[in-house]
């Protein structure tokens, strides 16, 4: 999937979470314009991905807020800026293009930009997919972390991995059209709407689900390219082949710090070192905020992070426009550029 | 104050000093060793999964249903996985023994 799209701004934020998008905010309210990507298909972060309905108590002066209201906030405040969203694609490459620095993205959009601003959490969201050996091989044509054409498990063996909604649900609902749904889980208990569950007991009294309970993935088999089997296994380590055709995993989503530790940002466990006061990175012109940014005493919490967005905006100023001097400005004085007054 | 005794994935043993009510998970971030620990212990992920010594495990808490919920989505599960988020330091627990398990 290439777009083989080229793009040129002020600044470029990796990482769509609270943080990246109030760095929009304050890059915007300097007169720099943004680009900003994402691995998830929508913005938000952990906020949108782990707990967008759970109420947040420590935003200042929002004395009670959920997490999907804190980002639909965001949203609204940055959209005077008219920022570029690359969503659904991970940043693969950052690298230095003469005096600017080039992102490269797994759709294969190129964007140059004076100024990074790393706002990146604890890494890029993706599917949770467990580790067994040779699963790349496999994914896409037989091993699916997602269900978008279910026509192509028609009369097709299927194993499906997992203990929440959307394995209990995929299991329902593709035990008519499939030749053979096993689902495979650790425990006796789901933890998925209790209709579902069930609705997958009746299923399997009536033999068109078979349970494979209290069982793991331990393996696949197949030529490389078509699979036959899965293998699973017990605590006890008893093992089972079970014939497969495709093998569906449903562990949620996880983050992978996968590419950062390659831009040379000196990032270990999670953590790109930055200067507290600018959020300068080793890196001439590249900054991290938020989570994945780090210095002694640091607090993983957003609100340090609205902070971290302010002093990295302002350094980064320098090198969007080299030739000027930042004249400090309260908002109160500058109002929102792009904004009609209220 | 008590102390941890962990082994790395590559099989490091190390002595750690952990206070009195500080989770497992801290105290391994606190000395820099490798664990993601995204959620930061707001117990909504599985990256700071810690495989206890089997004469240690039935010493701590059982888990709750939420941390079982969680243990789900981990991958290499044994009979005595933890979220090392959910172990809380206490001087009973001086000298627990509990292995890391792989970042990625
Ligand atoms: C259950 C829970 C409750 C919490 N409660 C609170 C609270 O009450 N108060 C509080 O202050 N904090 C709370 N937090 C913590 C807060 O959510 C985080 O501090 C905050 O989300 C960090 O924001 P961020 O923008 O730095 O990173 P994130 O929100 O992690 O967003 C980072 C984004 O970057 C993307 N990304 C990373 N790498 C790449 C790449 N290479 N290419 C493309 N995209 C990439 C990721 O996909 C992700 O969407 C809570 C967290 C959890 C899990």
């Amino acid at each position: 999937m290439t777009e083989d799209e080229d793009f040129t701004t002020d600044v470029a934020v990796i990482g769509a979470g609270p943080v990246g998008l109030f760095a929009v905010f304050e890059c915007g309210m300097l007169k720099m314009r943004c680009h900003l990507i994402d691995a998830l298909p929508a913005i938000g972060g952990q906020c949108t991905a782990l707990y967008p309905e759970k109420p947040i108590y420590d935003i200042p002066a929002a004395p009670e807020l959920s997490a999907a209201e804190l980002v639909d906030r965001l949203h609204r405040q940055i959209a005077p800026f008219a920022p570029q969203f690359h969503l659904d694609q991970q940043v693969v490459a950052l690298q230095r293009a003469g005096d600017t620095w080039e992102l490269v993205t797994s759709r294969g959009i190129r964007i140059r930009a004076r100024a990074v601003i790393v706002a990146a959490g604890a890494g890029a969201f993706g599917p949770n997919r467990p580790p067994l050996a040779d699963i790349e091989d496999y994914e896409g044509r037989c091993v699916h972390y997602l269900v978008t054409e279910r026509a192509r498990f028609r009369g097709q063996r299927l194993v499906i991995a997992g203990g929440g909604d959307s394995a209990v649900d995929w299991a329902i609902a593709l035990a008519d059209e499939a030749a053979e749904v096993h689902l495979v889980h650790r425990r006796e208990r789901f933890r998925a709407a209790p209709e579902s569950v069930d609705r997958l007991h009746q299923l399997v009294a009536e033999g068109r689900i078979q349970l494979v309970i209290p069982y793991q993935l331990a393996g696949l088999e197949g030529d490389g390219t078509r699979l036959s089997g899965v293998l699973v296994k017990t605590l006890d380590g008893d093992q089972r082949r079970i014939p497969a055709d495709h093998l569906l995993a449903f562990f949620g989503l996880a983050t992978r710090l996968g590419p950062i530790n390659d831009w040379g940002l000196g990032a270990r466990n999670g953590v790109v070192p930055v200067e507290p006061a600018t959020c300068a990175t080793s890196a001439p012109g590249v900054f991290a905020v938020g989570d994945i940014a780090g210095y002694p005493h640091k607090l993983k919490l957003i609100l340090t992070g609205f902070a971290e967005a302010a002093h990295a905006a302002h350094a980064a100023f320098a090198f969007v426009y080299p030739d000027r001097a930042l004249h400090f400005e309260y908002s109160t004085s500058t109002g929102v550029p792009g904004r009609e007054s209220a | 104050m008590p102390i941890i005794h962990v082994t790395t994935v590559e099989g490091e043993a190390l002595e750690l000093q952990a206070d009195s009510g500080r989770s497992v998970m801290e105290v391994v971030k606190a000395n820099d060793l490798p664990m993601l620990a995204a959620c930061g212990g707001a117990l909504a992920c599985a990256t700071c999964h810690v495989i206890v010594d089997p004469d240690w495990y039935d010493r701590l808490q059982p888990p709750s249903e939420d941390e079982e919920d969680l243990l789900d989505t981990a991958h290499g599960l044994t009979s005595t996985s933890r979220l090392g988020c959910q172990i809380l330091m206490r001087e009973e627990l001086d000298g627990i023994r509990v292995c890391l398990t792989p970042m990625d």
